[in-house]
């Protein structure tokens, strides 16, 4: 009886201890939020966003910024995309069980897990130095295209996986070529599954700030860019900076741009949730 | 018509091989600086010496030092992490009702969504000086909360890689354990978790791995020092913060401390490479099993 009861104890415990950590995981996030929220509400107006960085904190805006993040991105998804959900069908759809396809399939797995200051160090020596691209826009977006690529590729491949073989076949007997098949039946059917990965991993690009301070982001450009070839700086770029400044001021200029930063996560990573959900549905 | 199908072949495969040639072009890009490095100083003074001060005038080159930092980090983080990752993720599997599970996964995954840069900010500027009241002598920079920040920010790697884990064991030897009047926890512990070993054990390994590449969170928490040295009081430098620091700066092309970056980078891909080789391996091994 005695050990019974010792282990419905034992039981209960355990229950309360992981209730307590889930919550407490939970209350992070809210801590963070409100903290954040709490110091840099105030502070976003029309002016932050529209104004240029500054010198005196009360003047400082993230225009240079915002408008690098999106010319940034803009060009990673031109770079990244066809190339990644190139990848993703040629590892689905064409190469056999080889020693090729064991091979990529390795290196994709581990160039996942490198960290991403190795590819600003890989932006540096390649695109940077090699190329002579110099710490330019186009240096930068480069590099983040490299770092996301992995992940479009593992959710084109998932999403081709998830396609009914029996849509594929019928697609084959109608006398469809492989390619016909690929485009008109299997990129329709797996569309949800690898918009959901593209903004997954665009949502993690935009926040990286380590490869792009190697690749060489500044983060007092007075200037949005004109060309490929020009300085450039990004939303987590600014944060950065404003964060490593002693003045008061720059740290409520910080949480304030990283609401915004926030905001732009939340709202990317939603998107992609519902694209998810919808699509899950319809497969079913 | 052959000849389109076997034209898109051709490019679909090219941009496959771009992944080939990405791995090349790192291990080429530290390899190349990294040679040049060698050749001003001894492998052996950069394995064994202790101080590393490539920016001083008295130039020492000791990897020692920011392998401490990056491992104290990295150890800190992993003591938050695990414990409550896999408490967690047991918890969600074996007692949590199933609504909850489905929301509140997604809820802590956020954790893993939200940008380095902004938990760097949080441990700077809320948890330290929180650390402070309770132990004062804590200084302003310092490895203790950049690597309790970065501990917060895996759990959800940990709870949900391992919780998938627990998922994928057979319903059998769950039910199995309760036939035979096991409470949750007894069934937990003795049999969920060593039939989904191989999976945490992954969780752990890829979670490391992301600790000792993490950036932002120890160049703005951690400090700028790099000190060889355990104490998690004093701030400290690992291999990605002098990576960071030197590019913040500007090192000429060819000067020793613009070579430094590639050497101290080559370090932590040996590192990071061979955690996620062996984790790649488990993965692998471990899928077979339950097929």
């Amino acid at each position: 009886m005695n050990n019974i009861r010792k282990n419905k104890i034992k039981d209960q415990t355990f229950k309360a201890l992981g209730m307590l950590f889930t919550f407490f995981g939970i209350s992070i996030l809210v801590i963070l939020i409100y903290n954040i929220l709490r110091v840099g509400f105030t502070r976003i107006s029309w002016d932050f966003i529209t104004s240029l960085p500054s010198r005196k904190p009360e003047e400082a805006g993230i225009y240079t910024a915002i408008i690098g993040t999106l010319d940034l991105m803009l060009l990673t998804v031109i770079f990244a995309i066809p190339i990644g959900v190139g990848a993703g069908i040629y590892l689905e759809e064409y190469s056999k069980k080889s020693k090729l396809s064991s091979l990529l399939e390795i290196n994709i797995s581990n160039l996942a897990g490198v960290p991403s200051i190795i590819y600003g160090l890989l932006g540096l020596g390649i695109f940077v130095r090699y190329f002579n691209f110099g710490g330019s826009i186009l240096a930068g977006s480069l590099t983040l295209s490299l770092l996301i690529l992995p992940i479009i590729i593992v959710a084109t491949r998932e999403a081709i996986k998830a396609v009914p073989p029996s849509l594929k076949e019928a697609s084959f007997a109608l006398g469809a070529s492989k390619w016909q098949t690929i485009s008109s039946v299997v990129l329709p059917s797996s569309f949800g599954g690898i918009i959901t990965g593209i903004i997954l991993s665009l949502s993690r690009a935009i926040g990286e700030t380590a490869p792009l301070i190697v690749v060489g982001a500044m983060a007092y450009v007075p200037f949005v860019p004109q060309s490929l070839f020009d300085a450039f700086s990004v939303l987590p770029m600014q944060i950065y900076n404003w964060t490593t400044r002693p003045q008061e001021g720059f740290a409520v200029a910080a949480s304030a741009a990283i609401i915004i930063l926030l905001l732009i996560t939340f709202i990317m990573n939603g998107i992609a949730v519902y694209f998810r959900n919808r699509w899950q549905k319809k497969l079913k | 018509m052959k000849i389109k199908e076997k034209l898109i072949e051709l490019i679909l495969k090219l941009c496959a091989s771009i992944t080939i040639l990405t791995t090349i072009g790192i291990i080429a890009v530290l390899l190349f600086e990294s040679i040049s490095f060698f050749r001003s100083v001894s492998i052996f003074e950069f394995l064994t010496a202790t101080e590393w001060t490539p920016l001083f005038s008295e130039k020492h080159f000791g990897i020692l030092a920011l392998l401490s930092g990056t491992f104290l980090t990295a150890a800190i983080a992993i003591a938050v992490a695990l414990p409550i990752g896999l408490t967690i993720a047991i918890y969600l599997n074996m007692y949590a009702p199933k609504g909850f599970r489905k929301t509140l996964k997604p809820f802590l995954e956020i954790l893993a969504a939200i940008p380095t840069v902004v938990y760097g900010f949080f441990a700077l500027s809320i948890v330290t000086p929180f650390l402070q009241n309770i132990y004062p002598d804590l200084e302003t920079f310092n490895a203790l909360s950049a690597g309790i920040v970065m501990g917060i920010m895996i759990i959800p790697f940990i709870s949900s890689l391992s919780e998938d884990a627990l998922f994928a064991v057979p319903k059998t030897l769950k039910l199995a354990a309760f036939g035979m009047g096991s409470t949750r926890f007894q069934t937990a512990f003795k049999v969920m978790v060593p039939a989904a070993s191989s999976g945490i054990i992954v969780s752990v390994i890829l979670a490391i791995s992301r600790a000792i590449g993490e950036t932002m969170i120890v160049a703005i928490a951690a400090g700028q020092q790099a000190q060889f040295t355990l104490d998690p009081t004093i701030p400290i430098q690992t291999i990605t913060s002098y990576i960071v620091q030197v590019s913040s700066g500007d090192a000429p092309q060819g000067s020793l401390e613009y070579q430094t970056i590639f050497a101290a980078g080559l370090t932590l891909f040996l590192f990071t490479f061979s955690l996620n080789t062996i984790s790649f391996w488990i993965k692998k091994k471990y899928q077979e099993k339950y097929e």
